[in-house]
């Protein structure tokens, strides 16, 4: 399959974050879908079901892209899903992304650090998607 | 119910029975205590017991005879200090010389009781020092919620003052990398997009400073009479063209002088605030209405605006650090998070209220409260 097969779901409250995630991954030839609220997301995910989905952390509530990942995981248990963050600044607030309890729930393929180059980010992505295909 | 180990080093069994009996249903409970404080009380006849006790039985009182067989009491005061144990001591001496006191007391012995005593004075004793770690414990708690909510607010404030330098960076990038081709009207929006990122740090590190001012409490404040219909109108003056670009009209609904003792900053602080929010969050064609006057020998201030309204859930959080209400309607609204509970804190200092009603699509009154010569209702 050609990138351009598949839709990658992009959520971030940070309307210009957001902008410049979704000019990099359609650089990497992907088609992008994007919402800027977890409820936006939960709204596009009752129609769509994407590939692979990047999701910010705190969006409407700190633990927004944690609660977005948990409620996709039910729908589309298949879908890799990344969770986006400002590491140092996220954690001890009310999520600690590094403790195994958490993660363990939290059910996230990937945590990855914001501001990620974009050859890691691709591979990151490709990887993700190779493996959901063999 | 809860107990606090008491440790005697004394090697007069019967000082030692005495003080086990005297303290065995002693009872130290006050009003303000969440709980009633018993005593189990452990004894050594020697320091070197005394000390083995302390290591293992964990005392919260060390009641301490300085004249001992082996080691004198002062040895097991200066241990004490030496391993940093959280461990109130009592000195108990039959000849209280003044040189013995000074230096007890340098070490860290926090009281004295004369040998011999009576019951009634080791029970008051006791009962102070009970006191007195209660309150520690209290301090101790309250210095750690302290801590907590200041970690949280650097942790959110680092947060939001990376989102725009991030979203900066990104654009920069973007434009080196000539994303766009090599015309330049091509990175407008990213350029504008990019001031305004600048333009809400700006305003972000204004309102710390507003914040750290209230909150620091060692900012001079200068209490006079002032005027605050004139302190209306100039904040209005500062807030029309955002009025004009909003196409929203403000009206302040009364002209005569509103005179009241306080900072002339600090209430401009508070004004500014409450319109540029109620222009904020208004919808195109709507109005501020601003009213100031009395009522019930209170001063009130009232701003009422015809925009988009809160419902009662968004409504409980808007008073919290760095919290804002996001949704539709204020997707495009940027904010530092800081303006009401500045507004709040300010108005705490003049143990004023403030009341906020509103409803979604409706719009939002909020007023607030300031005594003139007694509370407010």
């Amino acid at each position: 399959m050609r990138p351009s097969d598949y839709t990658i779901l992009l959520v971030d409250d940070d309307q210009d974050y957001l902008f410049q995630l979704r000019v990099r991954v359609e650089g990497f030839g992907y088609r992008t879908l994007t919402a800027e609220s977890q409820k936006e997301a939960e709204e596009l995910l009752e129609k769509t079901r994407p590939d692979l989905a990047i999701l910010d952390l705190m969006m409407e509530n700190e633990d927004s892209g944690f609660i977005l990942c948990y409620k996709m995981k039910k729908r589309y248990p298949d879908v890799p899903i990344i969770i986006a963050t400002g590491v140092a600044a996220e954690t001890g607030i009310s999520f600690d992304i590094h403790d195994e309890n958490n993660r363990k729930w939290i059910k996230a393929d990937r945590f990855l650090e914001k501001g990620i180059r974009s050859e890691r980010l691709k591979e990151e992505i490709d990887n993700l998607l190779l493996k959901n295909n063999r | 119910m809860s107990t606090l180990k008491i440790l005697v080093v004394d090697d007069e069994p019967g000082i030692r029975s005495g003080v086990s009996r005297i303290l065995r249903n002693f009872r130290v409970d006050y009003p303000f205590m969440d709980e009633a404080v018993e005593f189990e009380v452990m004894e050594a006849a020697t320091g070197e017991a005394g000390i083995e006790i302390i290591d293992t039985g964990e005392p919260d009182i060390l009641l301490l005879d300085n004249k001992l067989p082996g080691i004198q009491g002062i040895e097991v005061l200066e241990y004490i200090k030496k391993k940093q144990k959280n461990i109130i001591v009592v000195m108990i001496t039959s000849y209280a010389s003044l040189e013995l006191a000074v230096k007890a007391t340098s070490d860290g012995a926090y009281d004295f009781i004369p040998k011999p005593f009576t019951p009634q004075e080791l029970k008051s004793s006791v009962e102070n020092i009970t006191k007195r770690v209660f309150l520690k414990k209290m301090t101790n708690k309250l210095q750690d919620t302290g801590k907590q909510i200041r970690f949280t607010f650097l942790s959110v404030l680092s947060h939001e003052l990376k989102a725009p330098l991030n979203a900066i960076e990104g654009y920069l990038k973007m434009i080196r990398d000539r994303q766009n081709g090599t015309r330049l009207e091509d990175y407008d929006i990213m350029i504008d997009r990019s001031l305004d990122r600048i333009q809400g740090m700006r305003n972000l590190i204004l309102d710390l400073l507003d914040l750290t001012r209230v909150e620091s409490g060692k900012v001079k404040r200068n209490i006079a009479q002032v005027d605050l219909t004139t302190i209306a109108r100039t904040a209005m003056d500062t807030m029309r063209p955002y009025a004009i670009q909003r196409d929203v009209t403000m009206n302040l609904q009364n002209d005569g002088p509103v005179l009241y003792n306080c900072d002339a900053e600090e209430m401009e602080i508070i004004f500014n605030n409450l319109i540029s929010n109620a222009i904020k969050y208004n919808k195109e064609g709507g109005r501020v209405d601003f009213t100031l006057g009395r009522e019930n020998g209170c001063l009130f201030i009232r701003v009422v605006d015809t925009g988009i309204g809160m419902s009662q859930a968004e409504l409980e959080k808007i008073f919290d650090d760095f919290v804002r209400i996001k949704n539709e309607k204020t997707k495009n609204i940027s904010g530092s998070g800081l303006g009401l509970p500045i507004v709040r804190k300010m108005i705490d200092n003049y143990a004023g209220k403030i009341e906020v009603t509103s409803a979604p699509d409706q719009g939002s009154t909020f007023i607030v409260r300031l005594p003139i010569d007694k509370p407010c209702s």
